[in-house]
């Protein structure tokens, strides 16, 4: 374009980037307006919340800090804070490992890998509440199919020590997506590589822990945040198997909070207990963060 | 004996895997079982997976009396709605982020990716608070809203990314010919995003259809109950007549099931599109 910069095409030009500035906020503005509806005011709202006593039928009553004191005492507290641990730490790990696993096998040229593929995947598709249902029946403890064909005799639901490992076995048969994003990452490993590798006679161990796990670390590591962000915060397994039970020992943070706000309308204490848990949480993210650099390689590392 | 030691492997590999899927479809195949079966039929020892007799009518039951079908809708209607929503929004503050060029750009980026972080936990009293002031509960507007203001940060990100790698060259001439962003958005950038389009489509029907928090929190009457809510409160009354439970589960799961068949590249695409915009 050889037109000469008059004034008025500077003028024009600045009033266009005036233009491109409204529109950019405007279209940003339903994420804006919900950050600010739904994430900033609730969550200062609720700091306030914590400081009442407050059932929702009468007015607040304001309490300091009674209901962190009383937090400090929880036993249940401590019952729910282990639960929640427990489940997160055992089935996070397990779950990733298992998809990487899956993924590794199906890597490989099979007939029918889809088949395989839609098999695993297939029980993600099920709805939760379904899952749920479906897996009382196996968990049985006369008649249920874990314990017939296991010849075992635990009562799986029934006794506190073992109902929350009933819970991560569930979680082991909803790994499709783990294993999706797995099988994503190591189809993008350049081909070269490897090849480059069996041409220097590196074995199959070596190509694994030196190659592989190197190139799919970032993965791992979105997969290992964001898991153990959700597992966290689950709730329908822990309502629909358990209902919390047997004697609280799968009273996961989520559903004591929610028993807490909607089922016993104490929303001052309902709220402190949600702010811990997210303080908690991103706490250990920002620390999975910081030992990410010691062990996920990314390309632009020199 | 190399050649021996990888035909070894294969088969290892072919048996694990199969044993796995079997492994795998069991609990599928017990829930469809279980649900054409006499409620005393249900934890025999041993489990009968053939049943004598096929009780077909356990769905006819199921179906007439439970009203299935309108919390069906109901969940539809829910779903549909934060889907439209969800599209709308997402798409035009990817499209800004994307592509536009305004102050506080990457500053709202940020928050974008930061609420894809934040434990949605310390959420969920405020906001039922607020509704509760608003006499917003017991209805679907708190399922449904948050939709429609990108609440879903992660359908934000993945469009962003998408649109993102979308070559420049193409909005740059429509602007040379006067085009406005409205225009780029809907005649550049809307079909050139279909994959991720359909994908974000997909994932939040699904995610809406199946979330039980959602309305456990906020409805109350029984027959506003979507489908997850309906299914647990069933699972209690018949509790006794378990088969009429497995039914319930295997209609509820049904349409998903359908939709996965239809849509399964989508789906796979989808995932692996989002676990490695994820990185």
């Amino acid at each position: 374009m050889d037109k000469a910069i008059t004034k008025d095409t500077y003028r024009s030009q600045s009033r266009m980037k005036l233009r491109e500035w409204r529109e950019g906020w405007l279209f940003a503005s339903p994420f804006i307006i919900g950050f600010i509806v739904l994430w900033l005011g609730p969550m200062l709202y609720s700091m306030f919340i914590v400081t009442q006593d407050w059932n929702l039928l009468r007015a607040p009553r304001f309490v300091g800090f009674d209901n962190i004191l009383h937090m400090l005492k929880d036993s249940l507290l401590v019952k729910s804070l282990k639960a929640t641990a427990i489940y997160t730490f055992l089935s996070v790990p397990l779950q990733i490992i298992f998809a990487l696993v899956l993924a590794l096998a199906l890597n490989n040229q099979i007939k029918g890998k889809v088949a395989y593929r839609t098999v695993f995947f297939l029980p993600t598709v099920v709805p939760t509440v379904a899952v749920a249902l479906g897996w009382l029946t196996i968990f049985y403890p006369s008649g249920g199919l874990l314990n017939y064909y296991l010849k075992l005799n635990i009562r799986w639901l029934i006794n506190p020590d073992y109902a929350i490992y009933a819970l991560v076995i569930m979680s082991l048969w909803t790994i499709g997506t783990q294993m999706i994003i797995c099988l994503a990452g190591l189809q993008n490993i350049p081909k070269e590589l490897e090849d480059a590798a069996q041409v220097d006679g590196t074995n199959n161990w070596q190509k694994f822990f030196y190659i592989t796990i190197p190139l799919i670390s970032p993965i791992l590591l979105y997969l290992l945040i964001i898991g153990f962000i959700n597992s966290f915060q689950v709730f329908a397994i822990a309502l629909i198997m358990t209902n919390g039970g047997p004697q609280n020992s799968t009273l996961f943070m989520v559903l004591y909070i929610y028993t807490l706000g909607f089922k016993r309308f104490n929303m001052g204490y309902a709220a402190t207990l949600a702010w811990l848990l997210f303080i908690f949480i991103m706490a250990f993210t920002v620390v999975q963060f910081k030992l990410a650099n010691k062990w996920v390689y990314y390309d632009s590392q020199t | 004996m190399n050649k021996y030691l990888e035909k070894f492997f294969r088969v290892f590999l072919y048996v694990s895997i199969t044993i796995l899927a079997i492994l795998f479809l069991i609990p599928i195949v017990w829930v469809i079982v279980t649900s054409l079966k006499l409620p005393g039929q249900v934890y025999t020892e041993p489990p009968i997976w053939i049943p004598k007799d096929i009780i077909w009518t356990n769905y006819v039951d199921i179906f007439t009396r439970v009203p299935l079908l309108h919390y069906g809708l109901n969940s539809i209607i829910v779903a549909g709605l934060s889907t439209i929503g969800t599209l709308i929004s997402c798409s035009l503050v990817a499209f800004s982020l994307a592509r536009l060029k305004w102050p506080g750009r990457d500053f709202v980026f940020l928050m974008v990716l930061g609420t894809m972080m934040l434990p949605a936990v310390v959420t969920l009293i405020p906001t039922y608070v607020i509704y509760t002031r608003l006499h917003w509960v017991d209805t679907y507007y708190p399922l449904v809203l948050p939709s429609w203001l990108g609440a879903n940060a992660f359908n934000i990100f993945l469009l962003r990314q998408f649109m993102y790698g979308i070559p420049h060259e193409l909005d740059e001439a429509a602007r040379m010919d006067g085009a406005s962003s409205i225009r780029i958005l809907f005649q550049i950038m809307y079909p050139l995003s279909k994959p991720a389009l359909a994908t974000v489509t997909i994932f939040s029907f699904l995610g809406s259809y199946n979330d039980l928090l959602g309305p456990a929190m906020y409805i109350t009457t029984n027959i506003k109950y979507t489908l997850p809510m309906a299914l647990y409160a069933l699972a209690g009354t018949y509790g006794q007549f378990w088969p009429y439970v497995m039914a319930a589960s295997v209609l509820m799961t049904l349409p998903i099931i359908l939709i996965f068949v239809l849509f399964q590249n989508q789906f796979i695409r989808g995932i692996q599109m989002t676990g490695l915009a994820g990185r």
